[in-house]
């Protein structure tokens, strides 16, 4: 029993679920990890890998637009369009790691930018777009996790009736008009120009970097966070365990729905106005982006990491076919190409895990 | 006379392990030829070379005396090979007819002709004597026996001249079985020859005709008639060792009698699976649910459990009723379950070992929500040590370990979370013969520190030989309660067969 003990009183670090940490032990222990081919130690270490395809479209960058890819403005932008869809997918991956999906984020960022900013909601003030924005995300989040913890729908099919109900209400209660947000109201504009910027870093940034450091204490160091890839990775073992899969399977959509909240802010603040055009596909960016990082859609695995480094790519792509003023048609071929080839390194780890 | 089958030192690696090294096997026509072995012996793999799903890399497969290679699934059917996998591989959502030529579809031009097809599959079922069988029905609303019956009629629509049969009773009843029996005799009396694979060796007394033995992918023995070959024999050629005393030592006969109630059961039914069941468990003790698969054993268990919401009937746990239809209250309340289906019911098998430990106790490592890892993985290990699950390393996934492991794991769960009743669903299901003395003696250890456990197996001598006390159940209903010393397995299968059509 001593093998694994290390120093007294100093117990060895817990495998942290990121495949970085991972790879951190295999090469700590080598003894007590499976030998595997090349191809498998790649798949070990995925998020490298997505950090690789990080640095070659940087580097892609550089080459075709030395001056202007690596220019302050153009990598703030990056980061400002990555924040966005970044906040979603940070709810999209507990929700995913969980066993679920939620189709419908797209569509609650739109009925939340809309409620957010009609004029009965901007007369409370910046506060209450705010608190507006965040309650309509959390009641679109709960309505979904009702439906599919208590009421026992499908997930896909509980989130798709939301994608379809709440941008129809979004349209309903803008009349498909453009609300901006009003003059009183400016000092959440004002949060997206440079004079707001803190050391050089936009708030969205911020925000989207806040989200990203809670969400991942919230995953790996938490109960909730354990019980969520408990819940993912098999259910009827996390029930009969006497864990709450009901009540956990709320939550994990009324986070989600929060995200979106979030995310509408920041959306209102980037456009001055919410429409109930907010949002379109987003879900499809989000889950894309969650799945390249190599989480599961299974279930039960995944890494929150992955899921930044899967929007980074995907923004820094958008980024660079602008700069080089190339077609969105390529730029699409070029994300189908990059969601395909990382499900198919995802397959192979699967199907080395299955062998063992 | 050439044997139909032979096998002779076939070999396979897999990357770092050997998983078959040095196999004879011979199969005459019209033999059940039963293959014995432990887990991890080679049976499985044995079978998917046979199955053409591997290829091996040493020996050399003779075919009715000639050199044959099954380089892929379609050769061997195409040989007369086929196999019958323990998991069926039949698909729910098409008919009993359309799962029998799956593959080989009787059409023209692309067009099942559906008529030919449903009529050539009645007459497969006639053959297997079970012509009451709708080849239009669907599939997935079958029972388990129903199932194996088509996958038998699909290898003779192959025209099979070997079935590999992979533990096929396990998903049966007993009367089942017996069905199953005749169809295997029907079979080799038409020059068939059937390999079958059990660890029950009552079966395999009863139908086969010669064992082959494997360890550690060798063949060990060969030829050994199945009917009058000594148990002892058999457990020392597959373990490798004597057969010793595997059950550990009881207490007395009522040495439970002063101790407290931990578990009493009132009147509990459940409609459609038992009725006014009362029963109850003291500290310390060990009580043995046996009965036919379906005679409500463990739905029993799981609607303690609160997996399911009894419509009569009251619970309680030291005392205290508890409520019905919640498992967060039972474990609450003290109660730990170790489920049938260990992989599907018990185990995340995407975690490590502490995790799988730790599951059910999560909260009490959690401060603010905060997890206090190096508490959570130092009881882990201290359960899993206390346990010996092996190996120790409490970081590596639980998929890594052996049945018997796992099945460690499970206990040490319910262990750290400090239950006071254990409820174990066959425990030793898929737990190979060496491995289940151990289990045997750490479920008696977790009895005498005082934890009151009730034991549901399908082997009535394990049951028998572990308990303190047995219940017997038949069509959902209480038949007897007796001292497990004093009643023998002859009693409880008169008991339990009494009134069924068997």
């Amino acid at each position: 029993m001593t093998e694994h003990s290390g120093v007294a009183g100093q117990p060895p670090p817990v495998d942290e679920r990121g495949r970085v940490e991972a790879a951190a032990l295999e090469t700590a222990e080598p003894a007590t990890r499976r030998t595997g081919s090349a191809w498998a130690r790649l798949g070990e270490v995925r998020n490298l890998g997505l950090v690789g395809v990080l640095l070659l479209l940087c580097l892609a960058g550089v080459f075709t637009k030395p001056g202007q890819f690596l220019s302050v403005n153009n990598l703030v932008l990056i980061l400002t369009l990555a924040s966005i869809i970044g906040v979603i997918s940070v709810g999209m991956t507990f929700v995913i790691i969980g066993g679920g999906i939620d189709l419908s984020v797209g569509a609650i960022v739109a009925i939340s930018t809309v409620w957010a900013t009609t004029k009965a909601t901007q007369s409370f003030g910046v506060w209450g777009i705010v608190f507006t924005a965040l309650c309509v995300g959390v009641g679109c989040g709960l309505v979904n996790g009702l439906l599919i913890a208590y009421g026992r729908v499908v997930a896909f099919v509980a989130t798709i009736a939301m994608l379809a109900g709440a941008r129809g209400l979004a349209i309903q209660i803008s009349q498909g008009r453009t609300q901006t947000v009003t003059t009183p109201n400016q000092a959440l504009v004002d949060l997206g120009y440079r004079k707001s910027y803190v050391l050089g870093v936009p708030p969205l940034v911020i925000i989207f970097a806040v989200v990203v450091v809670l969400g991942w204490i919230l995953l790996n160091r938490t109960t909730f966070g354990r019980r969520t890839f408990a819940i993912g990775g098999n259910p009827v073992a996390a029930r009969l365990a006497g864990l709450n899969v009901q009540l956990h399977t709320l939550m994990l959509y009324v986070l989600s729905g929060l995200c979106c909240g979030i995310a509408s802010i920041m959306l209102v603040i980037l456009t001055s106005s919410g429409t109930s055009a907010n949002g379109n596909l987003y879900e499809l960016d989000a889950i894309a982006a969650v799945i390249i990082g190599g989480t599961l859609l299974s279930g039960g695995r995944g890494t929150l990491v992955g899921s930044v480094l899967g929007v980074l790519v995907f923004t820094t792509i958008s980024d660079l076919f602008t700069l080089n003023n190339l077609s969105t048609a390529v730029q699409q071929i070029a994300k189908g190409l990059i969601i395909v080839i990382a499900v198919l390194v995802q397959r192979r780890a699967e199907a080395r895990d299955a062998k063992t | 006379m050439t044997p139909l089958l032979q096998m002779h030192g076939i070999a396979k690696d897999f990357p770092g392990v050997r998983a078959l090294d040095g196999v004879d096997l011979q199969v005459r026509a019209g033999e059940v030829h039963c293959l014995l072995g432990q887990n991890g012996a080679g049976k499985s793999t044995l079978i998917k070379v046979l199955a053409g799903a591997h290829q091996p890399d040493a020996g050399e497969i003779r075919w009715r005396g000639e050199p044959v290679s099954l380089t892929s699934p379609t050769a061997a059917v195409h040989q007369g090979i086929a196999t019958i996998y323990q998991e069926l591989d039949l698909v729910d959502g098409l008919s009993v007819a359309e799962n029998i030529y799956l593959g080989h579809e009787q059409a023209r031009l692309g067009f099942v002709r559906r008529s030919t097809m449903n009529a050539a599959a009645r007459e497969l079922l006639v053959r297997l004597g079970h012509p009451e069988i709708e080849p239009a029905r669907e599939l997935g609303s079958m029972s388990a026996a129903g199932k194996q019956i088509v996958s038998m009629a699909r290898a003779l629509s192959h025209d099979a001249q070997v079935i590999v049969m992979d533990e096929p009773s396990a998903v049966l009843a007993s009367n089942e079985v017996a069905n199953l029996f005749r169809v295997i005799r029907d079979l080799t009396a038409h020059g068939v020859a059937v390999i079958y694979i059990s660890h029950r060796l009552a079966e395999i007394r009863e139908i086969g005709d010669r064992v082959t033995v494997l360890k550690d992918g060798r063949t060990v023995a060969a030829d050994l008639p199945a009917r009058t070959t000594p148990t002892d024999q058999i457990v020392a050629l597959m373990t490798g060792r004597a057969a010793a005393q595997v059950f550990p030592a009881r207490p007395e006969p009522g040495s439970h009698d002063g101790r407290p109630e931990v578990l009493k059961v009132d009147g509990l039914t459940l409609p459609g699976a038992f009725h006014d069941v009362s029963l109850h468990v003291r500290e310390g003790e060990i009580l043995g649910l046996v009965g036919l698969v379906g005679a409500g054993r463990s739905e029993i268990l799981e609607t303690v459990y609160g997996a399911h919401r009894p419509s009569a009937g009251r619970v309680t746990v030291d005392g205290k009723p508890l409520a019905p239809g919640r498992v967060t209250a039972a474990v609450r309340a003290g109660i730990g379950l170790a489920p049938e289906e260990r992989k599907s019911q018990a185990l995340l098998m995407h975690d490590s070992v502490a995790r799988n430990i730790s599951v059910a106790s999560l909260g009490r490592y959690a401060r603010l929500g905060f997890i206090d890892r190096r508490a959570e993985l130092l009881d882990a290990r201290k359960h899993s040590e206390e346990l010996d699950v092996r190996p120790a390393d409490i970081r590596r996934d639980v998929r890594t370990l052996s049945g018997g492991n796992q099945q460690k794991a499970v206990l040490a769960r319910w262990l750290l979370r400090g239950c006071r009743l254990l409820l174990l669903d066959e425990p030793t299901r898929g737990v190979d013969v060496g491995a289940r003395a151990e289990l045997y003696r750490v479920i008696r250890s977790l009895a005498d520190s005082g934890v009151a456990i009730v034991l549901v197996s399908s082997e009535v001598p394990e049951v028998l030989g572990l308990a303190d006390r047995v219940v017997v159940l038949r069509e959902g209903r209480v038949v007897r309660e007796a001292d497990a010393r004093a009643i023998d397995e002859h009693t409880i299968l008169d008991l339990v067969m009494k009134g069924s059509a068997a």
